[in-house]
């Protein structure tokens, strides 16, 4: 399948008084159409720069793309006039946040935010735009949407201003629509509605989605591929099942075993990843993870890690898998689950990377 | 079973009692929490879990019914001294580790505040061994204590939350969603950090959250909540194999988990409060299905969970 986008060796960094925070360090990855692309991470590991990125909302000063290239549809994003961006923005490429709270304007009715992009973009007559608010509001699941056009934000509850932030994302059939832990802030139960509603428009529409989350629940219920971000890099990537049954990486050990799934039996203590994230000010020389991993070696604190490839589609960045490297045994809750994918090389393929 | 620590006897919490727009947020619950045990209590927001610990500590006043701690009542005309006490023996986490600490106060002050008020500490120099010790014990150190929250993140912060409910010695924590706010490998911390502490104090826990595996995880018995009802209550493995309730099994069957496989083929079922049929006049009520686990149920539900148990 082609790809859709392509983001090769993205650096992005902010300007501080304290000096210059790294926040992604070297991120590549691709997007295919339909497909669903699952970035997981902790807090400051980068990922929704990474995103922000794509759309090209860091703000300048103090943040700044520093290398690389983000081409979408053979057009490098990093590039192209402000002009041409807000031409694709909204467009072709559409963002839901985290907070359905903040991401509406509590000022305007519903039904105009939606227009609103309809109108701008695709040079929509209001009568016609309204039409198709309509048919938004209707599409992602809202009752009675023609009385629910002329309400405000407030008359909302959580679960229904995210599907309005929804259709309004959707509004210019998107190719690609960027999920900021969308289900995050949001009940269980509503969270699974909104997931549905995801997929289900995902198969009408065709976009493909990235899905930027730290619930492994979630992960497993929506990606097609994962890549797992830590300290500013994309540590492995690989489909779900790989990540998930196959993983290799230190740090997606601990993501894994940091969780209780509903087997977990009581009385065996949460394996935590001890410490806290890397300080991207002075980033960790090596692999960032090291500091944090019980399965560091000398070499981890020396030089950074090159990618290898392990299947098709897996590719991990850690030292674990060169050839010298001694055999490890992943944590229990990860061996319980562990099989062999049957795509797998017969050894790991370096390729490239590592400094 | 153990001893009873908190009896909870028909509690009601109504917010604009008698007006148009009252809100039963808490209708009548009963239950009991033992000795030493973790009960968690779940729903979705708005379902009155939280409401239902902020009443049980007495942070808002009980539209009805009883809270018994160590078989005295809470809520009630008290004098100054016995509500001292109390307030000593039963304390909270909150949810949000930004907003529940004084950012104009050090550290030391924080925790040591509880200690002042109740004279726990007889000099200056025992006040600040029982800080860093707390410090030490919530595995922060004693460098910290001259600081302000913002120089922590969120996972520290929050146990500066726990280190400030411990100063004061309680037997009994109510813990608000202490980890909806942190990330999933920091979670992890603060929940064996709070499990260890129990085997070693011997505390006793109410722990309110809406991350149904987590609350698996740390739970003896697992109450769940809907519309401001208990509709059921249970050891958590029995809960978690056998829920009766349709509502819980709604609730369990909308959690993702991280097995791709599973996720396949998940179906995830929606509960209709109309599947009751209830008559008018028919007495619903917890009735006792099994040794442990009680369900919010009809006289014929009853009958007919108990046939198929």
């Amino acid at each position: 399948m082609e790809r859709l986008l392509d983001v090769q060796n993205l650096h992005v960094s902010f300007d501080t008084h304290a000096g210059e925070v790294k926040a992604v360090r070297g991120v590549d990855f691709h997007l295919r159409k339909g497909e669903t692309l699952a970035i997981v991470g902790e807090s400051g590991s980068g990922k929704s720069v990474t995103t922000k990125a794509l759309m090209r909302l860091i703000p300048n000063p103090p943040g700044r793309i520093k290398e690389g290239k983000m081409l979408f549809e053979g057009k490098d994003l990093v590039k192209i006039s402000e002009k041409e961006m807000e031409k694709l923005r909204g467009k072709e490429i559409s963002m839901i946040f985290q907070d359905p709270m903040t991401s509406l304007n509590p000022t305007m009715t519903v039904g105009k935010q939606i227009m609103e992009p309809l109108l701008k973009h695709q040079k929509m007559k209001k009568e016609a735009a309204r039409k198709r608010a309509i048919e938004l509001l209707a599409l992602v699941g809202l009752p009675n949407p023609e009385a629910r056009m002329k309400q405000y934000p407030h008359q909302f509850s959580g679960g229904q201003r995210q599907r309005v932030v929804i259709a309004i994302a959707l509004a210019c059939n998107p190719k690609i629509l960027i999920a900021d832990e969308p289900t995050t802030a949001l009940d269980v139960t509503i969270q699974a509605q909104i997931l549905e509603l995801m997929k289900e428009l995902q198969k009408k529409i065709e976009t493909s989605i990235i899905f930027i989350t730290h619930d492994l629940g979630v992960v497993a219920n929506v990606a097609d591929r994962v890549a797992v971000m830590y300290g500013g890099q994309i540590v492995e990537t690989g489909t779900v099942d790989e990540i998930f049954y196959d993983p290799r990486h230190p740090y997606t050990w601990g993501l894994l075993s940091s969780m209780p799934s509903l087997d977990t039996e009581e009385g065996i203590a949460l394996q935590a990843i001890p410490g806290t994230p890397p300080d991207l000010l002075n980033p960790p020389k090596g692999d960032a993870f090291a500091l944090r991993s019980s399965y560091a070696m000398k070499i981890d604190f020396e030089q950074e890690p090159p990618v290898y490839q392990v299947s098709p589609t897996h590719f991990v960045k850690s030292w674990l898998l060169h050839p010298d490297a001694p055999a490890v045994e992943p944590p229990v809750n990860v061996r319980q689950t562990q099989r062999t994918m049957p795509q797998n090389f017969d050894k790991p393929v370096l390729v490239g990377g590592g400094r | 079973m153990a001893e009873k620590l908190l009896e909870i006897k028909n509690l009601k919490q109504y917010f604009n009692e008698g007006k148009p727009n009252m809100v039963k947020a808490v209708d009548d619950i009963s239950f009991d929490i033992y000795r030493g045990e973790t009960l968690g209590l779940v729903g979705e927001s708005g379902c009155g879990k939280s409401t239902t610990g902020r009443t049980i500590i007495r942070l808002y006043e009980a539209t009805g019914g009883q809270v018994l701690f160590n078989g005295k009542d809470v809520h009630g005309k008290k004098s100054k001294k016995d509500l001292k006490e109390f307030n000593r023996k039963m304390q909270m986490i909150f949810q949000d580790p930004y907003a529940s600490l004084n950012p104009r106060m050090k550290v030391v002050d924080i925790i040591a505040e509880g200690i002042d008020i109740h004279g726990l500490a007889k000099t200056k120099k025992e006040r600040m061994d029982k800080v860093y010790s707390l410090l030490e014990t919530v595995g922060l150190n004693r460098e910290h204590a001259n600081r302000y929250p913002h120089e922590f993140s969120g996972g520290q912060r929050q146990r500066l939350g726990i280190a400030r409910a411990l100063a004061v010695e309680p037997d009994f924590i109510i813990a608000d969603e202490p980890i909806s706010a942190l990330d999933v490998s920091i979670q992890a911390q603060v929940v064996n950090l709070m499990r260890k502490l129990q085997k070693e104090k011997g505390l006793t826990y109410l722990f309110i959250a809406h991350d149904l595996s987590m609350v698996k995880y740390i739970s003896d018995r697992i109450g769940v909540m809907y519309f401001g009802k208990l509709v059921e209550l249970a050891p958590s493995n029995v809960l978690y194999e056998k829920p009766l309730h349709p509502y819980t099994q709604s609730l369990l069957s909308a959690i993702p988990l991280p097995d791709p496989d599973y996720e396949r083929t998940r179906t995830r079922k929606t509960y209709n409060p109309a599947v009751h049929h209830y008559a008018a006049g028919e007495e619903v009520k917890m009735r006792e299905v099994a040794p442990g686990h009680w369900v919010y149920c009809s006289e014929k539900e009853f009958t007919h969970y108990q046939a198929n148990y």
